[in-house]
């Protein structure tokens, strides 16, 4: 196994250091004193923030440690905010049933999309999981009964309790430092070890005795997971949800929010998903053009930074240590 | 409710404007290794650019010309200026291209904005044929000869040039072609750019049928990507057949379910793809 845990991108060790423990308490408390400094409107942008971070670490779990990188993201985390919302608002169910609901819809989603695309790999793997983004965006636009095609589903989903924004965002982040929490275990245990081995070289896992075809499903699975947890937030979030929810270009941000922080570092998550909505945000005030913006900054990266932020640092301290 | 011939030509000329498309999609795929996500933008552009020329100089021709030229130097400045910076990587190529992609489609709604136009149609194929008792738009049929044309054209080329020799056996094995002493990336740089005029041909031959808006370039792509998944990628036989059968599914689909008109044509192409990843017609690296 000594091959597999010496992997180049991952150097960090499996138990947790003193440093880690204390980085990861000064963040979360800097986190959790946010609301006392920012104004509604920028504590919504870090309730995004922390929202999509989640989402962008859960399709961390498969392009970092599975080696697939997947275009489809967007639309497990949409048709999360489908059921949650629907489910408040047109069959009457609590919020916390609607969004367990919801979860468990994007887990089944994740389950069926990792049933057709654990035997594909690299850019097949990609087209698979685009395609079958787009089936979900197809229906979710079409079928207006249930979704309400292009004009979608609204309504105060939020419960009393957290109509609060500050409630809300203090809800957001201890429900994500629990998850990402979950996410970094999961990854560093010797299930995730084995993904990392598949990453690294399939044919040698399936020679070892792993079934790699069991553990990309479960892998899948798990991912979907999260991002519909990220889901079943936004929709509290935004009480609203419509066909762009799902569409490719939430996969494509969402993953350009992996990749910005870096593939692999799991938590550069939160740092892309804050540089991508920062950038949103900036852009916004000075162009309409985000669309550009953002498909310049896609090329960039991929030109310039593929390692992303967290990445690039990473390496840098490497080379400053040798 | 079952499909007439009306129907059933509806999804053979929809099929031929797919095979223009995919066609260079594939060809680019199969030989450089390139999953060109912009070429669905690349079409947008090609149809744009057709219809603005079509409509100042008043022949479809010209505006056909322009399209294939236009999308060809932008295809020539993307390979060239952005691609040749991340060669040998598959997917940082693939999500450059998406990027680029995001890029185009939004320029083109800065300069033609929102409106959806319809590239106007010449004199002579306006109008209808009848035929077995029905009554066919002539540009369609139009269509379907362009595109037979274009898949006899593209046979030629590949099976009785030079050029298309070394496209063939590019996709069979690139380094074999380059280590026999054949500058592979002039090959590459051809067919990349033989590959983006179709997008533009295409553009402009859709763009009189099924009309050019700002989404059009995501929904031609993902048909595109649904021919090339069926029929294998860098096989002109594959990209034939894939044409064909989404074309038809897709009219079955929405004439059957108009609900559920995408499932009917990914269900089949996800499971396809999942039994045998690599297409009907493709072949391992």
């Amino acid at each position: 196994m000594s091959n597999i845990t010496a992997s180049p991108a991952i150097g960090a060790p499996r138990s947790l250091s003193t440093g880690a423990i204390i980085t990861a308490l000064a963040v979360i408390t800097v986190a959790a004193l946010l609301p006392l400094m920012l104004s509604t409107y920028h504590l919504g942008l870090a309730t995004e923030v922390l929202i999509f971070g989640l989402l962008a670490m859960s399709i961390d779990i498969l392009a970092g440690f599975a080696g697939r990188t997947s275009l489809g993201h967007g639309a497990i985390f949409g048709v999360s905010t489908y059921v949650v919302v629907y489910a408040v608002m047109t069959a009457g169910l609590s919020p916390l049933v609607a969004c367990l609901l919801g979860v468990l819809a994007a887990t089944a989603l994740g389950a069926v999309f990792g049933l057709l695309a654990v035997r594909t790999s690299g850019v097949y793997f990609l087209l698979l999981t685009l395609a079958l983004g787009m089936i979900v965006w197809g229906i979710c636009l079409r079928w207006t009964q249930v979704t309400g095609g292009e004009n979608g589903l609204r309504g105060a989903i939020r419960p009393a309790l957290l109509s609060d924004y500050r409630a809300f965002y203090w809800m957001v982040l201890a429900v994500t430092a629990v998850l990402s929490l979950a996410i970094w275990r999961f990854v560093r245990s010797p299930f995730g070890l084995t993904l990392r081995g598949i990453r690294d070289s399939d044919s040698r896992m399936r020679s070892l005795g792993y079934d790699v075809s069991l553990h990309l499903f479960i892998g899948f699975t798990v991912s979907g997971l999260f991002a519909g947890a990220a889901g079943a937030m936004y929709a509290l979030f935004n009480s609203f949800v419509s066909p762009s929810t799902v569409a490719v270009s939430q996969s494509v941000e969402a993953l350009l929010m992996t990749i910005a922080g870096g593939v692999g570092t799991l938590f550069g998550a939160f740092v892309g998903s804050a540089a991508i909505i920062a950038l949103e945000n900036i852009a916004s005030s000075y162009t309409e053009r985000w669309q550009t913006v953002l498909g310049v900054t896609f090329i960039l990266i991929m030109i310039f930074a593929p390692e992303g932020i967290v990445g690039t640092i990473r390496a840098l301290v490497a080379r400053l240590k040798h | 409710m079952g499909m007439n011939a009306f129907q059933l030509l509806n999804g053979l000329t929809f099929a031929a404007l797919l095979f223009i498309v995919a066609s260079g999609f594939t060809l680019i795929f199969g030989l450089l290794r390139i999953v060109n996500l912009a070429h669905g933008a690349l079409y947008l552009f090609g149809g744009y650019v057709g219809y603005t020329v079509a409509v100042k100089t008043g022949s479809f021709t010209l505006g056909a010309i322009a399209a294939m030229i236009a999308v060809a130097l932008i295809g020539l400045a993307l390979n060239q200026g952005l691609l040749r910076f991340v060669r040998g990587n598959d997917l940082r190529q693939v999500l450059l291209t998406l990027g680029v992609a995001f890029v185009l489609n939004d320029m083109a709604l800065v300069i033609w904005g929102g409106d959806s136009f319809t590239v106007p149609i010449p004199d002579a194929l306006k109008g209808g044929l009848t035929f077995f008792g029905i009554f066919y738009p002539k540009y369609r049929l139009f269509v379907l000869l362009v595109g037979v044309l274009v898949l006899i054209a593209l046979y030629l080329l590949l099976f009785r040039t030079r050029l298309g020799a070394l496209i063939r056996a590019g996709v069979d094995d690139a380094e074999m072609v380059e280590a026999s002493g054949i500058n592979i990336r002039r090959v590459f740089l051809a067919t990349f750019v033989l590959g983006s005029a179709l997008a533009g041909l295409g553009g402009m031959m859709g763009g009189a049928f099924l009309s050019l808006y700002p989404s059009a370039d995501s929904e031609i792509l993902v048909f595109s990507l649904a021919v090339v998944i069926i029929g294998g990628r860098g096989s002109l036989l594959g990209v034939a057949i894939g044409s064909l059968l989404v074309g038809l599914l897709n009219t079955v689909g929405q004439v059957m379910f108009p609900e559920l008109a995408y499932f009917v044509i990914f269900g089949p192409m996800a499971l396809l793809l999942a039994f045998r990843p690599l297409g009907l017609f493709g072949k391992a690296t």
